[in-house]
């Protein structure tokens, strides 16, 4: 394949997945939407109000980026997992498979088109947050880099789940018992400050702390741990989710008889 | 010339060690039309999804003119078109989308990709059904979705894995005539098939595989003239209340207007019609009473049956 042809292929690969999840909004884009607009009225304005500050901030404008951020993560994973998964069973990933579309195009695909979602989703919920609390970016390049490989992470993440998945139930065990707790204990709610020492250092190794403290440093200038780990830890699970995706897409594992 | 497909020693084990090929060699010429048939789990599925790379092989050679699947695996593809058993398309998708998209997995422009599209959904009759969501489909519409979306990308080698199961004579029919069409312009086709009358009527040429081994490959032609005996039904004018006995050729009273014989290959067909007319009996009409290549086919697969037993 010439370069040409193989960014005629990754493109229809992202344009069918973003075509996928515009198709079917109401199950894609909608209810994180509903979700986390919940989350702003009843954390941020009902009981936020009787928290007051947190790490110096009205308790609002601190979980905003958490939201924002926890949109993006699950998102960006489940729309790579559901839409590789679905291929999978549907059988319809032959179609990639009989072609000569290289493997790192195949992956680059769906973990663009995993990210456009994250990405796009993210953006709305950015949006409503405004409507919620008062907040402008501290750091752009920070903001933007951020949930950038955070999407790029998740999305990595979500592929090799799929890839695994044999049916729709291993497809929901990650996201329900390994993706959601680590959210919820990431940092979005409260400040690792408010942990004792041990549970502290315990906290320090969740990813999604790191990224959710960095996306917080990019919009309000305030974070639990120095940014630079938070791009360097994201950074590196990147790359190596990156090469066990690509690895299991050339072994052909769980794809290929 | 390069042959359009040449496999070598190829040999496929599942995990469990049930050994699905066991070495197999086979060569397709081009502008071939190639019939792989045998008996279900023969090895023709395995066989067909190693050469469209679904099946990792265990070990052996393929090739498709000329380029390795191992290592010109990209332009390997590039001339393949495989059409497979199961619907494995996004039933969600609409057909012409089905199809603009496998063309850009091969790398060919979206205009181009929309104009052939159109292309193929009108020859095989779903042009009127280009844009509604494919699991509408009736199931022989969806057998013509996934053969044109084999020929988008315009391959010299289309293979196909038993295309015309479940589908209405009248439309296995009309699809033994756009494969024909296709093969006439050079495309080089291989096609498996439960229905031998399918292969005796398309195919020059025949690879009989069974327990993961090839015991025929030959032409269609060659093939039928091992036939030692033919048995022949005939509709006769005269009513019979009782069999004709004619030397030679034993003869079974179907009813009162029609005859079994049993002709064998060294007999004459003129001879036995002289003897029937001496016995003042008229034959209307004369058909083959089975299928040719199936009775070879079962003759064939039964000896190899038996040579396993035995060994």
């Amino acid at each position: 394949m010439t370069n040409c042809e193989k960014w005629i292929a990754f493109e229809t690969i992202v344009r069918r997945e973003i075509h996928r999840f515009l198709r079917i909004w109401p199950q894609t884009l909608l209810p994180p939407v509903i979700t986390i607009v919940l989350y702003f009225v009843i954390f941020g304005t009902l009981i936020g109000s009787r928290i007051g500050e947190m790490s110096g901030l009205p308790y609002i404008q601190f979980v905003a980026p958490g939201l924002i951020m926890m949109s993006v993560i699950t998102n960006s994973y489940s729309n790579v997992v559901s839409s590789f998964f679905g291929s999978k069973f549907q059988r319809n990933i032959e179609e990639l498979l009989v072609s000569p579309t290289p493997n790192w195009i195949i992956l680059l695909g769906f973990v663009v088109g995993g990210m456009c979602r994250g990405l796009g989703v993210g953006l709305v919920v950015t949006v409503l947050s405004l409507y919620f609390a008062d907040f402008s970016i501290h750091s752009l390049p920070v903001t933007v880099g951020i949930v950038l490989m955070t999407s790029l992470m998740f999305s990595l993440a979500g592929l090799i789940n799929a890839v695994f998945a044999r049916n729709f139930d291993d497809i929901s065990i990650i996201p329900t018992f390994v993706l959601t707790p680590l959210t919820y204990l990431g940092g979005v709610f409260y400040s690792i400050d408010l942990l004792g020492d041990f549970w502290s250092k315990v906290s320090m190794i969740n990813p999604v702390l790191y990224m959710v403290n960095a996306f917080r440093y990019g919009i309000a200038g305030i974070s639990d741990i120095p940014v630079y780990w938070a791009f360097g830890m994201v950074g590196m699970f990147s790359v190596v989710l990156f090469f066990v995706a690509l690895n299991l897409l050339e072994k052909g594992s769980r794809l290929r008889s | 010339m390069e042959p359009a497909l040449a496999i070598s020693q190829l040999n496929k084990t599942y995990e469990g060690d049930f050994q699905a090929l066991k070495g197999i060699s086979l060569e397709v010429q081009p502008g071939d039309f190639f019939a792989l048939l045998g008996p279900n789990g023969a090895g023709k599925s395995t066989t067909i999804g190693i050469i469209c790379s679904l099946v990792l092989k265990t070990s052996g050679k393929v090739s498709i003119f000329g380029c390795d699947i191992d290592r010109d695996f990209s332009q390997a593809k590039q001339h393949v078109g495989v059409v497979p058993q199961e619907f494995n398309f996004n039933q969600f998708e609409k057909p012409v989308d089905i199809l603009i998209n496998q063309a850009g997995y091969f790398g060919i422009p979206r205009d181009i990709a929309a104009e052939r599209a159109e292309k193929y959904l009108r020859q095989l009759g779903l042009w009127d059904k280009s844009h509604v969501p494919s699991r509408t489909l009736s199931g022989g519409m969806k057998r013509r979705l996934m053969i044109a979306r084999a020929l988008i990308h315009e391959p010299k080698l289309l293979v196909l894995d038993e295309p015309t199961a479940g589908v209405d004579i009248e439309l296995r029919r009309s699809m033994w005539e756009f494969l024909r069409e296709i093969n006439a312009q050079g495309t080089t086709i291989i096609l498996t098939t439960h229905y031998l009358e399918e292969a005796e009527s398309l195919c020059r040429n025949v690879a009989i595989i069974d327990h993961g081994e090839i015991i025929q490959n030959t032409s269609i032609r060659a093939l039928l003239q091992q036939l030692n005996k033919e048995l022949f039904v005939l509709d006769i004018r005269e009513q019979l209340s009782e069999c004709p006995s004619i030397q030679g050729y034993p003869i079974t009273l179907v009813d009162d207007h029609t005859l079994e014989v049993e002709v064998e290959k060294s007999q004459s067909i003129n001879e036995l019609f002289d003897a029937l007319s001496s016995a003042g009996i008229h034959v209307l009409s004369m058909r083959n009473k089975t299928n040719r290549l199936e009775e070879l086919f079962f003759d064939l697969v039964e000896k190899n049956l038996s040579g396993a037993k035995n060994d």
